[in-house]
C-alpha cells in the first residue's frame, strides 16, 4: 500500500491479511472494552460530499476509539462544494487541516484524484459507481470470521450487480483468494461484461443464474444487495424487477449450517426481519466490522503499529 | 513514382510519413495546424503502401515538430514516422513514442468522471493499458476508454 487505499489493488494478498489480523486484535478496543489511544492528537477529515450512514460513522467512530478527533465536511449543501469550489482546491484546504481523510464523492475517480492533490493518506469511501474499498476490507473480515478463511469459498452475490461497487470491489478481491462466485440477478441488473473479463482473466470460476432460492443450498456466503431505485432511468422499469429477491427464513431450510447471510445495508425489502434471528444473518456484525477494519487501516496509514502485530 | 514525390520536396520542415489512411486531417488538427497559416503544408491520403496497404503523409513547411508534439501522435497515428528537413534533406528521423502515460492529451469519455468538470485543475491522465491495439485507462476513474469517442475529446 502506497500511502492511499483508492482500490483493493493498492494491496496485496499479504497487506489484506495482515490488515484483518490487526483488526481482530483491535475488537476489544472497538467494543470499548478496552481504551487505547493509538491515533491521539491525530485528525481524521470525513468528506462525504454524498450521503453516508454507516461508512462516515465508522470512519467517525474508528477514529475515536483509537483516541484521535475528527472533522467533518458537513452538508454538502452548506459546503463551499455549493458554490463551485473544485474538489481539488477542498481537499488542497483539508491537506493542511488533517492527518488523513475519508472521502466519499458522487463522482468515479474523484478519490485518486484528491490522492495527487494531497499529501495526506487518502482512503476511498465509495467514488460512484467505482470503487468501495473499505467496505471490501469488512466483507472480508466478517467472510473469514465466519468462515476462518477466505480461500476457496463459494460466494453467491445478489441483486444489482451492475451498479452496486461494493459487489464489484468484493468480487475482485473474493477472486484473488480464490473463491467461487456465482452471480444472481436479473438480465438488467447482470455484472458489467468488462468486470466479468477481468475476473475470468484472472482465472476466476464465475456462474450466474437468475434462480436465487435453488442456488443457495451449496453456498458459503450468501451477498444480498439492494436494488437501486435511483439507477433506473423510469418508475416501470425499477417495478419489474424491485422486488425480485425477497429472502425469508422460510427459504434457509436447506443452506449449509455455516451459511452466512450479509448485506452492506440500508436494507429495503431483500431480507424479511425474520432472518434476523437466523445463525446465518450476519449483516449487523458486518456493520459493526466496519470500525474494527477502519481502525486498522487508519493505524496501517500513519505508520502506528497495532500491538501484537507489525506495520 | 516515389509516393513522397507527388507534392514537392520541402526546404525546411516536418514530414509525417505512415499515417493510418484517412487520419491525416485528425493529425493536424491534433497538432493545431490549421489554415491560417503562412506557410505551405501539403497532404496526400490514400496513397500505396508496402506496409500498410494505404496510408497518408503530411509535410508542414517552416516548423520542426517537438517530440513532445509528435507523441500525441500516438493516439491516433502510432506508427507515423517523421522526418526533420534542413535544406531539402534529411536531418533528423523521429518515432512517435508511447509511453506508460498520455498527459493532457484527451479528456478522458466517461460522463461520470472527476475530470470532467472544466475547472478541476489536474492533469488529464490516461494509462496505457496496451499498445497494439492501443487500450487506454483513466488514471482516475479506471474506465477504458472508447478510442472513437477519445478523438473528440483532444485537448
Amino acid at each position: 500500500m502506497d500511502g492511499d487505499l483508492i482500490t483493493m489493488n493498492d494491496l496485496s494478498n499479504e497487506e489484506i491479511l495482515s490488515l484483518l489480523d490487526d483488526a481482530e486484535r483491535l475488537l476489544p478496543v472497538a467494543h470499548g472494552a478496552e481504551y487505547l489511544p493509538l491515533l491521539q492528537g491525530r485528525l481524521l477529515a470525513n468528506m462525504f460530499f454524498e450521503p453516508s450512514t454507516r461508512t462516515r460513522m465508522s470512519f467517525e467512530t474508528a477514529m475515536k476509539r483509537l483516541g484521535g478527533d475528527v472533522v467533518n465536511l458537513g452538508d454538502v449543501n452548506t459546503s463551499s462544494a455549493v458554490k463551485g469550489e473544485t474538489l481539488y482546491d477542498t481537499m488542497r484546504m483539508v491537506d493542511g487541516y488533517c492527518d488523513m481523510a475519508a472521502l466519499r464523492h458522487p463522482r468515479q475517480g474523484a478519490a485518486q484524484y484528491a490522492a495527487d492533490a494531497c499529501s495526506i493518506p487518502i482512503m476511498n469511501g465509495g467514488d460512484g459507481a467505482g470503487h468501495h474499498p473499505t467496505q471490501t476490507l469488512l466483507d472480508l473480515f466478517t467472510i473469514r470470521q465466519a468462515h476462518g478463511r477466505l480461500e476457496g469459498l463459494k460466494v453467491a452475490l445478489v441483486g444489482d450487480l451492475r451498479y452496486g461497487r461494493t459487489v464489484h470491489s468484493l468480487s475482485h478481491a473474493l477472486a484473488r483468494f480464490d473463491c467461487e462466485l456465482l452471480f444472481i440477478s436479473p438480465a438488467q441488473l447482470a455484472m458489467p461484461d468488462e468486470i466479468v473479463d477481468d475476473l475470468t482473466g484472472q482465472g476466476a470460476k464465475i456462474s450466474m443464474t437468475e434462480d436465487l432460492i435453488g442456488a443457495i443450498p451449496d453456498v458459503d456466503v450468501v451477498y444480498m444487495t439492494r436494488i437501486q431505485k435511483e439507477r433506473f432511468p423510469d418508475e416501470d422499469e425499477y417495478a419489474k424487477v424491485a422486488g425480485i429477491y425477497r429472502l425469508c427464513a422460510a427459504d434457509l431450510a436447506g443452506v449449509k449450517g455455516d451459511m452466512i447471510i450479509m448485506h452492506p445495508l440500508p436494507r429495503v425489502e431483500e431480507i424479511h426481519p425474520d432472518v434476523d434471528s437466523t445463525r446465518h444473518a450476519r449483516y449487523f456484525e458486518q456493520a459493526f466490522n466496519g470500525v474494527v477494519t477502519r481502525m486498522a487501516l487508519m493505524c496501517r496509514l500513519l505508520g502506528v503499529s497495532v500491538p501484537g502485530g507489525e506495520v | 513514382m516515389s509516393e513522397m514525390r507527388r507534392v514537392t520536396a520541402i526546404n525546411n520542415g516536418t514530414v509525417i510519413d505512415h499515417i493510418p489512411a484517412g487520419a491525416a486531417l485528425g493529425v493536424l488538427r491534433m497538432l493545431g495546424i490549421g489554415g491560417e497559416r503562412a506557410s505551405p503544408i501539403s497532404l496526400v491520403m490514400n496513397v500505396p503502401s508496402s506496409k500498410y496497404g494505404r496510408k497518408d503523409i503530411i509535410k508542414v513547411e517552416d516548423r520542426e515538430l517537438t517530440q513532445p508534439e509528435l507523441d500525441r501522435l500516438a493516439l491516433i497515428a502510432p506508427h507515423a514516422s517523421v522526418a526533420i528537413i534542413r535544406s531539402y534533406a534529411v536531418a533528423e528521423k523521429r518515432e512517435v513514442s508511447l509511453g506508460a502515460e498520455m498527459v493532457n492529451i484527451a479528456r478522458c469519455t466517461f460522463s461520470n468522471c472527476i475530470t470532467t468538470n472544466p475547472r478541476e485543475p489536474q492533469d488529464h491522465r490516461l494509462k496505457v493499458v496496451a499498445a497494439d491495439p492501443l487500450e487506454l485507462r483513466c488514471r482516475y476513474c479506471g474506465r477504458p476508454q472508447d478510442m472513437a469517442e477519445l478523438v473528440d475529446n483532444l485537448l
